[in-house]
């Protein structure tokens, strides 16, 4: 018997801080104009011991105003998806729930869309009107889990396969009210909109949307924290864990609203980047077992890692071109999902 | 020294036997799919008493309402009229986390979403006593252990939950319940898919348990035989309604349980003055 210790966990999560870190100065210095990982390494270095205060003039703006941003973008939102797909798997009972196959991304980028309209006819501040898409896609987001976690209940229990097809379907259908709305846009508008709804990162957004992204992220994900170990309880069923003394109604409304805002929060910015919520915590899972209190941060760190690594393969594979984030994690993310399906996990 | 027992309800009777632990009073439920509708199930007013130490039995027929007397025992369910006290409180009331401290309940099927290792299931046992993120201490890793030892399944500790035969499994499962301490240990069913070694093994050891551990054990079974050689009483229950209550020999008789169970029977007593059940052809 050897329980997870406080220890153990902090050694492990450093250990994948590590492995981010590096992933992340390797994405500073990958792109279409070359940087020397040498000088890169030296330089950051001396930042962080504040022996110099500025990067090498060279590259410096493109490392630090174009690729940094980008880099912290897809580390909150890949920490956020995976967070979400962990948490979503196990309320859900159902270790092939994420928010993108269960329809909860379609539904939060509908939500936002419809947010973006809507701000069209309001007269907001620049700040508020920033904030509308987030709360419209946390809004969406919401609303569909809700609808999903009914369509995939029978006999007051959750039924594996209803679930799964009630999210498909939710998906498809909310799919098709994005079309509707989209024909009614034009031109760069309508290119825009059709890179971000397949999962993107390009987009430059307000440093002060990078700030509320992260305290969205840390509020919610720390709400699903303190649940975590309610969480290992849950994966036997909702009675079995009332029956250990879980307070299975407290939990699911935090989890599920924590999990919604996290998918919010994410597609309002990313668009609806698939499997990393799906994967990224099976693979977790394999590696540090499925008690929540180590999972969830693993998943945190893990989804951040990933998706760095797959943005910087879709800033770089094409170069200068690129492609969007979600067309290169859904290419190896489906393989991986078709492996786990054939491994019967579901 | 005198004991007062403690009434959370003003204007309750006081009890005078001190020792009974689990009390059953005029306790009935309807069952309902929807408010305005008839009901398609309804227990009907059931009363017993237990001590600690005692192992009753409820038995009975498929859909006689057994396992909906062990779900109003265990609090999840809240009776429709009547009570049902746990050292002078009323189970269904209880705070979710208390409840789990004193009622264990071991269910027909404990299906896992993630295999975990057997110590990590038996740990889950010690959850009611910690918050929501602390780390199991010292003392819980003992506790599991011992738990683990009382079952005779110290050896399975490092095995997959899904990897371990039906027996073994029960073992586990029981193993956990016996890591909450409870004051009443309740078992829907523990020997459903147990060969009757198994199934010996499992009741020899309830017995034991619950005299070392002054347990109060309710066992939901339909197994006539096992009940009569192990319970301390009999509860019989057919169709939402229960008939008899009292020791094996007073509750097994041939008349009732050939109209309970609807077969040709006859009843012996065995050399300890327990009864036996046989089958006839019919």
């Amino acid at each position: 018997m050897r329980p997870l210790t406080l220890t153990r966990l902090l050694v492990r999560c450093g250990i994948l801080a590590a492995i981010l870190f590096a992933v992340v100065v390797l994405a500073l210095k990958l792109g279409a104009v070359q940087v020397s990982l040498y000088g890169l390494g030296r330089d950051l270095i001396g930042l962080l011991l504040h022996r110099t205060n500025t990067l090498s003039t060279d590259y410096g703006m493109i490392v630090l105003d174009i690729r940094l941003p980008r880099i912290l973008l897809g580390i909150v939102v890949g920490a956020s998806l995976s967070v979400a797909g962990a948490s979503f798997q196990a309320l859900l009972r159902n270790p092939l729930a994420d928010p993108y196959v269960l329809g909860v991304s379609s539904g939060a980028a509908l939500g936002a869309i419809v947010a973006l309209i809507i701000e069209g006819h309001l007269n907001l501040s620049p700040e508020m009107a920033g904030l509308i898409t987030p709360i419209g896609a946390f809004i969406g987001a919401a609303l569909t889990i809700a609808a999903v976690y009914v369509l995939g209940r029978r006999d007051g229990q959750i039924d594996s396969t209803t679930l799964l097809l009630g999210g498909i379907i939710s998906a498809s259908f909310l799919s098709a009210v994005i079309m509707m709305l989209m024909t009614t846009l034009s031109g760069n508008n309508l290119r825009g909109t059709a890179f971000w709804l397949m999962g993107d990162l390009s987009t430059p957004q307000p440093r002060s949307l990078l700030y509320f992204l992260s305290f969205g992220f840390i509020v919610a994900a720390g709400a699903i924290y303190t649940t975590a170990s309610d969480l290992n309880l849950l994966l036997a069923g909702e009675k079995e864990a009332m029956h250990l003394g879980v307070d299975v109604p407290r939990v699911r409304i935090v989890v599920y609203l924590a999990a919604s805002i996290l998918t919010g929060l994410a597609v309002s910015v990313s668009g609806a980047i698939g499997y990393v919520g799906l994967l990224v915590p099976h693979v977790m899972r394999l590696i540090f077992g499925s008690d929540h209190r180590m999972l969830l941060p693993a998943s945190a760190l893990g989804g951040a890692i990933a998706l760095v690594i797959a943005d910087t393969l879709a800033r770089t594979v094409t170069s200068p071109t690129d492609l969007p984030v979600g067309a290169m994690t859904a290419m190896a993310g489906a393989p991986l999902f078709i492996y786990l399906l054939r491994r019967k996990l579901a | 020294m005198s004991t007062v027992a403690r009434h959370p309800f003003p204007g309750e009777p006081a009890r005078s036997s001190s020792d009974v632990r689990l009390s059953v009073e005029q306790v009935s439920y309807a069952y309902a799919p929807h408010p305005s509708q008839a009901p398609l199930f309804t227990l009907e007013a059931t009363s017993f008493q237990a001590k600690p130490g005692e192992l009753i039995a409820i038995l009975g027929p498929n859909a006689s309402g057994k396992s909906t007397l062990l779900k109003l025992i265990s609090g999840a369910l809240g009776p429709l009229s009547g009570r049902i006290f746990l050292n002078g409180f009323a189970t269904h009331s209880l705070p979710v986390k208390t409840r789990a401290q004193r009622i264990a309940l071991v269910q027909q099927e404990s299906r896992l979403l993630f295999p975990s290792r057997a110590w990590e299931f038996v740990l889950q046992g010690r959850h009611p006593y910690g918050g929501g993120l602390r780390f199991e201490s010292e003392e819980d890793v003992i506790i599991a252990g011992n738990a683990l030892a009382q079952v005779g399944a110290t050896h399975l500790a490092d095995r997959w939950m899904d990897k371990v035969s039906g027996g073994e499994k029960q073992r586990i499962i029981l193993a956990r319940a016996l890591a909450q301490q409870p004051l009443l240990l309740l078992l829907d069913e523990p020997t459903l898919h147990l060969d009757i070694g198994a199934q010996v093994d499992l009741l020899e050891s309830l017995r034991r348990l619950a005299a070392q551990n002054r347990y109060t054990v309710v066992v939901v079974t339909h197994e006539l035989n096992l009940a009569g050689e192990y319970a301390d009483q009999v509860v019989l229950m057919q169709r939402g309604k229960c008939l008899r209550v009292g020791t094996p020999a007073t509750v097994l008789q041939r008349e009732i349980l050939e109209q309970v169970f609807q077969a040709p029977l006859s009843v012996e007593k065995t050399a300890s003055g327990r009864p036996r059940v046989t089958l006839f052809n019919k």
